[in-house]
């Protein structure tokens, strides 16, 4: 596809997700009460649409972006959004597991350990996360919301890290192994380093997961990455496994707690991933820089939303 | 152990995909048909469709106590409320980890893999604990 023909689609996707934001946002405020109660499900499939449509060429979750948007702009309470959310990430990273692990871009031997102590500290995230107010959640969500920006907007990539020897525990474990990057034609061999590191940021990470049901693959990819110098592509395969386990283990507990409401879940789930389907299409059309910049401004919008909300300056 | 030079995909990762690829496509399934069963009035939700955005704004315990909600596993005596059976395809994507640990651990016992063997029974029993409606919040 030519440039002119991309950048109009992508133009299009930046309308559809801001007009899809901006309209329930507007609506919410004037007449939440008033309107009738399909509108609220179908806005969110069609928001959720939107959203796998730009999460996939963006390299990001969905939870992630699914949270602080609907948190800020529907009438849902914040406990029923990270519930959705969480199950937001998990079908997306169970969708996508069978196909990733089969290509070996996903690691079971790499995931597990980290999966491990993630998926216990995602119990924890979730208990302390239903348990405290929810202003002063919805104000550290729009504080980590406004972190990941400044994380996905500075943080550099390294497709293929050096990483000469394993560490100790790494080497006990046979953490490595060979994929075939399709792209470069060639079979790259990869092992990783600072495992312990690794395991103390990946039980970080799952408390986060758990607390706000964001999934994590924005900060699963750069700590598998930059931290332990797995491949790029090895990293974002087995992020997107390791949030199979860890959103499992946290969607059980807001399930089990009554914070899933099926009329908010399901229109999500089916909505994102749909989109992601038709993302991963236009994948090769879409100006990925472009989309990046356009979600990075969508996350500040409703990381900013999520905090004034939390410090009641923007209810 | 040396780093093979050829891309090798485990066995028990194979394994570990294809017992996944069924648990999604059943949980998502049973969810989507259960939801489309909850709207179109076949079974009813406790909470009217129409009543819902009278509940859907207030915090959790809020929630729990004006829509008599249960918590933990009582919802699954509810289940030929729409809203409830609903949650049967959500409980069944959230247990498939499950279902794909227990498959791949014969595959390490065998190798044998001690570590790996620990690893998918912890990581089991995580999930159990998770799932075991133990770890509640009282409001």
């Amino acid at each position: 596809m030519s440039a002119r023909p991309s950048a109009l689609l992508t133009a299009t996707l930046l309308l559809v997700a801001l007009l899809g934001v901006a309209g329930p946002a507007f609506a919410a405020s004037a007449a939440s009460a008033a309107a009738p109660w399909w509108v609220w499900p179908l806005a969110l499939f069609v928001v959720c649409f939107a959203l796998g449509i730009v999460a996939v060429p963006a390299g990001v979750g969905g939870g992630v972006l699914f949270v602080p948007i609907v948190g800020g702009f529907f009438p849902f309470h914040l406990d029923f959004v990270r519930g959705a959310g969480l199950l937001v990430a998990l079908a997306s990273a169970l969708a996508a597991g069978p196909n990733l692990l089969r290509v070996g871009l996903a690691d079971l031997r790499l995931a597990l350990p980290l999966a491990v102590l993630a998926s216990a500290s995602s119990i924890v995230g979730a208990l302390v996360g239903l348990a405290l107010p929810a202003n002063v959640v919805q104000a550290a969500l729009g504080i980590t919301i406004l972190a990941i920006v400044a994380l996905m907007a500075s943080a550099k990539k390294s497709e293929f890290p050096d990483v000469p020897a394993p560490d100790r525990l790494a080497a006990a474990l046979a953490l490595h192994g060979v994929f075939r990057d399709v792209a470069r034609g060639e079979n790259i061999r990869w092992q990783v380093r600072r495992t312990p590191l690794g395991l103390v940021l990946f039980t970080g990470i799952g408390v986060l997961a758990g607390m706000f049901g964001l999934g994590a693959g924005w900060a699963n990819v750069p700590v598998l990455n930059l931290v332990m110098g797995a491949p790029l592509k090895v990293s974002a395969g087995t992020s997107s496994f390791i949030l199979s386990l860890v959103d499992s283990s946290a969607a059980w507990v807001y399930l089990n707690q009554g914070a899933v409401l099926a009329i908010v879940a399901v229109p999500s789930v089916a909505g994102m991933m749909l989109g992601a389907r038709i993302g991963a299409r236009l994948l090769s059309v879409l100006k990925a820089s472009v989309v990046r910049r356009m979600v990075l401004v969508l996350l500040l919008l409703a990381g900013m939303r999520a905090l004034l909300k939390g410090l009641g300056i923007w209810t | 152990m040396s780093v093979p030079d050829r891309p090798v995909v485990a066995k028990e990762q194979l394994r570990y995909a294809r017992v996944l690829e069924w648990g999604a496509r059943i949980g998502l399934t049973v969810a989507v048909a259960d939801f489309v069963l909850y709207l179109t009035g076949v079974l009813p939700g406790r909470v009217a469709l129409a009543e819902l955005p009278k509940f859907w704004s207030l915090p959790l315990a809020d929630y729990l106590q004006r829509s008599a909600t249960p918590i933990g596993w009582a919802w699954i005596k509810l289940l030929k409320n729409g809203d409830s059976a609903s949650l049967v395809g959500i409980a069944i994507l959230a247990s498939s980890s499950i279902a794909c640990l227990a498959a791949v651990i014969p595959v390490y016992a065998r190798r044998p893999d001690r570590t790996y063997v620990v690893l998918c029974v912890l990581a089991i029993c995580v999930l159990v604990l998770a799932a075991s409606g133990i770890l509640v919040v009282r409001h």
